[in-house]
């Protein structure tokens, strides 16, 4: 193969990039279960159990059936052809997953962990949220299945993110808004691991990324994995070829892990996640964690954070408050390091520019987060040129951002 | 020394017929000169063993009181680096108490495990507690630790079972920390039966002494945990006491709190058994 690990690699390699995670939960030198013995024992449980359920097909047939009928999936494979011809360069493809059962990818995992947590006995889910996408996917289902949920955000995000809290509220969800530190997705983290390890017996955690603790970002990584695996065929389907780029925006990274991952034995197919630059990586306002991070231990994983010479963890700054995170998932860290995919960012300017040329242009009304990726989808057309090919993920939709978007446009509404 | 200071400090107290008190503070809490203060009246106020909290931004295993403690102290200019010089500080002026330092895994993971190792060992620390390296991820920091001869000192908690309190056990050194319940420091404790339960099985398969902390506030908690367990740990209690002075607008004041908290915790641990014994 020629995706080999560069010399000096710490772990030995398994043939395929699928093989990982390994059985001590690590990506390389990433990842892991770093987490206090009270929580210790359930992790593993979790991993078991996972395991059973993988080789279920009865588990795979609800999931699948639930994907299809409820979220509405396979989502669509849509050819952007007016920013296509804006850009000047590659052509445009869209992985429409905006148009998922509330509005984002979110859900696909949310389904995935709740049906684990009814396997487990669980009564109780907890859910973290920093844009609110995955509190509000996390409270549909627990709505759907009859099940308590308690979602913790920052005490700043609940501010800037009210539509969400409200359709939270509607579907009978309790939100604890945290104020520890600034208020933030690290912050609701933070509680919800705090009321975790409180509530261990009866009470499952439904991580929103691929992060935290083994099994956490494995197994948010297969459920996410539906929108590479759709997405692989369809553009077949289309192009009679594989493209040439994958692009999706970083905060945790689960929707990029989840198209780039189907994709990754395709040695043809480059990957380029999109970091949130804030106002610039050379600025302290960012939440560029790979560019602009060091390996450390946060919240269950080794991973790229952001953080000062004394170990502490940086406060991250970005427009979109779901990408606002000083951490990134552990498989990332790993496919950085390995170079198999590569890393841009994209500051809150450039974001608030792509959101309104795709509006305009598409007329789709991106996210805030998926606009990051957009920013630099535009680049990487010209980069390629006419020939080549770009996938990106519209990882969810922005209808729940236009209030914020007013704010910045200077616009009352 | 190091690990020894804290098997002979154990020793001692079973021989004195008692548990051994515990309490933790955290470093640079309220401000460097008045932790320091602090931690040497906790030792004339009867602590037998000191942990040293040092301060994370992320405390995501405490609770409310010890959280805000590590705001303070990072707003004071407390880092790991502090921690440690406050351990070398006290060290030169007490010789006999073990010293503990109790956190998180990124400061220590940022100085590097061999560098922290080296510092701790040079500071007179005897002990680390991680809250965040379970035994299946410390093996490249006890390792480090072992070669100065500092013990690692484990969490137990009541989700630790059976056939896991042998992993938890092996590699563990210095005492075992029981964990009295499913939860964050300062929440409330749990069943008295379950506790001694759970002591006995660390007990029994670790072969070490066993100190039980989370939740023990008052000297009637303490006491009995004192009677059950090798050692009782108070830290939110302590912690309390130093937000309180902070609060009436005089910090230095915490020197004369704790001492007075701590004496009187420090008596109720000592006299325990012999309570006990007159039932």
């Amino acid at each position: 193969m020629t995706n080999a690990a560069p010399s000096g690699s710490s772990t030995t390699r398994p043939n395929t990039w699928a093989q990982w995670p390994d059985a001590n939960g690590r990506f390389g030198a990433f990842g892991g279960r770093y987490v206090a013995e009270t929580l210790m024992p359930l992790v593993l449980d979790l991993e078991q159990e996972y395991i059973r359920a993988k080789a279920d097909p009865k588990f795979q047939e609800e999931f699948d059936w639930l994907l299809e009928h409820y979220v509405g999936r396979p989502s669509p494979m849509y050819y952007a052809e007016r920013l296509t011809k804006h850009f000047g360069g590659a052509k445009i493809y869209l992985k429409r997953d905006e148009l998922n059962h509330t509005g984002a990818h979110k859900i696909n995992n949310c389904i995935g962990q709740v049906l684990l947590a009814r396997r487990m006995g669980k009564t109780r889910i907890i859910a973290e949220t920093g844009a609110g996408q995955h509190g509000v996917a996390t409270a549909t289902i627990c709505a759907r299945f009859g099940l308590p949920c308690v979602v913790f955000m920052g005490e700043t995000d609940v501010e800037r993110q009210k539509p969400n809290v409200f359709r939270m509220k509607l579907l009978g969800a309790e939100i604890v808004p945290v104020s520890s530190d600034t208020g933030t997705l690290k912050d609701a983290m933070n509680e919800a691991l705090r009321d975790w390890v409180t509530n261990v017996a009866t009470t499952f955690y439904v991580i929103g990324t691929a992060a935290g603790p083994h099994p956490y970002p494995m197994l948010v990584r297969d459920f996410q994995s539906v929108i590479g695996r759709e997405a692989r065929e369809q553009i077949l389907k289309a192009e009679g070829r594989l493209p040439d780029v994958l692009v999706a925006a970083i905060g945790g990274g689960s929707n990029a892990i989840g198209l780039f991952h189907p994709f990754l034995e395709d040695e043809s197919v480059k990957m380029i996640g999109v970091e949130a630059g804030g106002h610039g990586v050379d600025t302290p306002m960012h939440a560029a964690s790979l560019t602009g991070g060091l390996p450390g231990i946060l919240h269950g994983n080794r991973t790229y954070l952001l953080q000062d010479e004394d170990g502490q963890i940086i406060d991250a700054h970005s427009i979109s408050a779901g990408l606002d995170y000083p951490g990134i998932g552990p498989e990332h860290a790993f496919l950085h390091e390995t170079g198999r995919a590569t890393y841009r960012t994209c500051t809150d300017k450039e974001a608030l520019e792509a959101f309104q040329l795709c509006t305009r242009l598409e007329g789709i009304i991106p996210a805030l987060e998926p606009a990051h990726a957009l920013a630099r989808v535009g680049d990487i057309a010209k980069e390629l040129g006419k020939d080549g090919l770009i996938v990106m993920n519209m990882c969810g939709r922005g209808d729940k951002d236009i209030f914020a978007v007013a704010g910045h446009l200077g616009m009352k509404i | 020394m190091t690990a020894d200071r804290i098997s002979a400090t154990f020793a001692a107290c079973a021989q004195n017929g008692r548990a051994a008190f515990v309490a933790y503070l955290m470093a640079a809490d309220p401000d460097i000169e008045t932790s320091y203060l602090n931690l040497v009246a906790l030792s004339e106020a009867g602590a037998d063993i000191i942990e040293l909290g040092a301060p994370f931004t992320d405390p995501m295993a405490d609770g409310v009181a010890i959280q805000k403690a590590a705001l303070r102290a990072l707003a004071a200019g407390g880092s790991l680096t502090v921690t440690l010089e406050l351990a070398r500080r006290f060290r030169s002026v007490n010789s006999k108490t073990p010293l503990i330092v109790m956190g998180y895994a990124n400061p220590i993971h940022r100085m590097g495990f061999a560098a922290f190792a080296r510092a701790a060992a040079e500071a007179g620390v005897d002990g680390v507690i991680t809250v965040d390296l379970p035994p299946e991820e410390d093996a490249p920091l006890r390792t480090e630790l072992a070669a100065h001869g500092l013990a690692v000192i484990r969490l137990a908690t009541p989700t630790t079972t059976e056939k896991r309190m042998e992993t938890v056990a092996n590699g563990s050194s210095g005492f075992v920390y029981y964990v009295s319940v499913a939860g964050v420091t300062g929440a409330g404790v749990g069943a008295e039966s379950d506790i001694s339960a759970g002591v006995e099985r660390a007990r029994r398969i670790s072969k070490l002494p066993v100190a039980v902390g989370f939740g023990v506030r008052t000297p009637e908690q303490a006491a009995v945990f004192a009677r059950i367990s090798d050692g009782v740990v108070v830290g939110s209690a302590l912690v309390e006491e130093v937000r309180a002075a902070v609060e009436q607008g005089d910090p230095g004041s915490s020197v004369k709190r704790i001492s007075v908290v701590a004496q009187s915790l420090s008596n109720a641990i000592a006299s325990a058994r012999a309570v006990r014994s007159v039932h």
